[in-house]
């Protein structure tokens, strides 16, 4: 089974995030970046497919120099090439542009399944992997719970609005997955020296033939940035007993018992 | 430039009409577009085109082709309604910013190669179409502006309207849109629905949300939650950490990636606060926290705060709601 999963850097989830006031860009300066922990679960999510019915797990990441790293530690997990499209035309990329390059280099080569994860934890437009299963003319199946496969199809569990549902889906297509659908694996120590290794592509728009994409080719503009108004804290108190009490006088205070 | 027509993509829920629907119903309206209408898709859009019309929708466009619920919706619906942009032109169409939505809009927007924004909170239009988006947890508010191309696609998260019957809303026309099944989607087949049906109030509608998150510990101490919840007759959240390990189903699931959510009271148990929980939730006019770490962020902004174990609070609670007079 050829697998390819996409796979994002993003600025450390555990810091807080800031744009910059004047470009309106994510500022990447400020926190260390990391391959996207959601993007773990797919890389984990295309290894157990490959390991099950053979075939390899090809990563492509689309964003600046640096996102080798995450393109590596994905290597490190136990995928065998990658992909880095890096160009200084795609800072400030949309959703579109994302999914048009992403697909762009995917489609170079024959795919049985395409996994992402459900959103980017920095972006989380949450519409690449859609907007990459119409460039590739392939179904989507999305927020997937759970995967199996007797290698020609795939079987899903995935979360609906209202509750969950079994899908039936033939190849090929493209998966995005939740946190939750696997437990994604800790690079070994042989994986991580190995990685270094396993080839790994670098290529630019031209070289996908793709111009004019990036961020000016965008079909939208950020106008404002603003700092909304805050929540004030109340009072915190430490628990010696009344602490329910406290609460049931807040609940008929609002009037909702 | 005027707006001409606005589209609304319509889910249904269970054969009715998505709340989220007649909330964008509500707003479109508001927009000073020509004409505003909807569009739905699945075998029970006909028993949704009353509501639709009540909340504003002139002409209601759609398609009850069997093929909308025996398959993974977004490929077809994204097709059929390429089609009929491309015979009537609407310049904005709105979505819910659910699952659904997101397949369909995704797939919409690759396809038309137009301009989508997911995530938004608000929309105005004038000289341009604008729309809002808030980020890091709604700590920060970002407008921004569509260029030329239509239409535009904007994805809204439920709630960001109140949903409101039009005043003199007369019987919608409607109009049957041929349905667009390409082969390729018919491989994505639906083999099995499950609908989880909740005790009590929904949590979208319910006046208090008593919520968990990791510090509950395990799936079966939710039931705690659920008596507190049935005693207050409100409703049981979660955090995603709590769905992710299984816990719950993600119906529960309150943030960025879930439900919405502005009670009375919201009481948020074993919860820490990540800005990604917090952003479905600070809409609510009373928030009460109960966390062991006095550190933890959700108490920066609960009106009442209380460090200690959510567990036992949450027995002593029941056990004074249940001793309450009437
Ligand atoms: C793109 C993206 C989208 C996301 N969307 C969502 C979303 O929609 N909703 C959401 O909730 N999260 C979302 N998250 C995840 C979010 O970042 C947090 O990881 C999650 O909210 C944490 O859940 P939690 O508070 O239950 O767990 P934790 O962060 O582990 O917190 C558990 C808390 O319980 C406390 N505790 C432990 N034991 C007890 C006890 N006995 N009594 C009282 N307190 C106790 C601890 O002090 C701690 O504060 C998203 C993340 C990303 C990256
Ligand atoms: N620049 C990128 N490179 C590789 N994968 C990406 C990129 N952007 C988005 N993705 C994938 O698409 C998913 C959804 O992203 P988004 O729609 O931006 O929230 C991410 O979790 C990734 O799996």
């Amino acid at each position: 089974m050829n697998v390819v999963v996409c796979v994002k850097l993003v600025p450390d989830p555990d810091s807080v995030g800031q744009l910059d006031a004047t470009t309106h860009r994510l500022r990447r300066d400020l926190a260390e970046p990391v391959l996207d922990p959601g993007d773990e679960f797919g890389v984990e999510a295309g290894l157990r497919l490959v390991e099950a019915h053979g075939g390899e797990v090809r990563v492509v990441s689309m964003g600046p120099e640096r996102a080798l790293d995450a393109v590596r530690k994905a290597l490190a997990m136990g995928a065998a090439r990658g992909v880095l499209v890096t160009d200084d035309d795609l800072g400030g990329s949309d959703a579109l542009t994302t999914a048009k390059v992403l697909a762009a280099a995917i489609g170079r080569e024959p795919f049985d399944v395409v996994i992402t994860a459900t959103e980017s934890t920095d972006g989380y437009t949450g519409i690449v992997p859609q907007a990459l299963a119409e460039l590739l003319d392939v179904p989507a199946v999305t927020f997937a719970t759970g995967v199996v496969s007797d290698g020609t199809a795939l079987t899903v569990t995935r979360q609906t609005e209202s509750g969950s549902e079994t899908i039936l889906a033939g190849l090929p297509c493209v998966l995005s997955v939740t946190a939750g659908v696997n437990e994604p694996r800790y690079p070994s120590l042989r994986g991580i020296m190995g990685a270094k290794s396993k080839p790994m592509d670098r290529w630019t728009l031209a070289d996908l033939g793709l111009g004019g994409v990036g961020g000016a080719g965008a079909g939208q503009t950020v106008v404002s940035v603003t700092t909304s108004e805050e929540r004030r804290a109340g009072e915190v108190v430490t628990d010696d007993g009344d602490g329910a009490h406290r609460i049931v006088l807040l609940l008929a205070r609002a009037r909702v018992i | 430039m005027a707006l001409g027509t606005v589209w609304v993509f319509a889910e249904l829920s269970q054969d009715r009409a998505a709340t989220g629907a007649l909330e964008l119903l509500t707003k479109a309206r508001s927009l000073g577009a020509a004409d505003v209408e909807a569009v739905c898709f699945g075998p029970g859009a006909g028993d949704a085109v009353a509501e639709l019309g009540r909340h504003g929708a002139t002409t209601v466009r759609l398609s009850t082709d069997p093929a909308f619920a025996e398959l993974l919706l977004g490929g077809p619906a994204a097709d059929t309604l390429a089609a009929a942009v491309a015979e009537h032109r609407p310049d904005l169409i709105l979505f819910a910013a659910t699952h659904t939505g997101r397949d369909v809009a995704g797939r919409l927007a690759a396809k038309l190669d137009v301009p989508v924004i997911a995530n938004g909170l608000d929309i105005e239009a004038g000289e341009a179409i604008t729309v809002t988006t808030a980020i890091f947890g709604a700590t920060q508010v970002v407008r921004t502006e569509f260029g030329a191309r239509r239409p535009a696609l904007a994805l809204f998260r439920p709630k960001s309207f109140p949903a409101a019957v039009a005043p003199g809303a007369v019987a919608p026309r409607v109009v049957e849109v041929p349905a667009v099944i390409r082969e390729c989607h018919r491989r994505a087949r639906v083999v099995d629905r499950s609908v989880e049906i909740a005790a009590g109030p929904k949590l979208e509608e319910a006046e208090v949300v008593v919520s968990g998150g990791r510090g509950i510990q395990n799936a079966g101490n939710f039931e705690l939650l659920r008596e507190v919840a049935e005693l207050l007759h409100g409703a049981v959240g979660a955090s995603r950490a709590v769905v992710d390990a299984g816990w719950v189903p993600y119906s529960l699931q309150v943030g960025q990636t879930g439900k919405t959510v502005k009670p009375a009271v919201y009481i948020a148990c074993g919860i820490s606060g990540a800005m990604q929980h917090t952003v479905g939730m600070r809409g609510a006019q009373k928030i009460v926290a109960i966390n062991k770490d006095p550190q933890a962020p959700i108490f920066k902004l609960a009106d009442l705060g209380i460090v200690g174990d959510a567990l036992i609070v949450l027995r002593q609670l029941r056990d004074e709601l249940r001793s309450r007079p009437g």
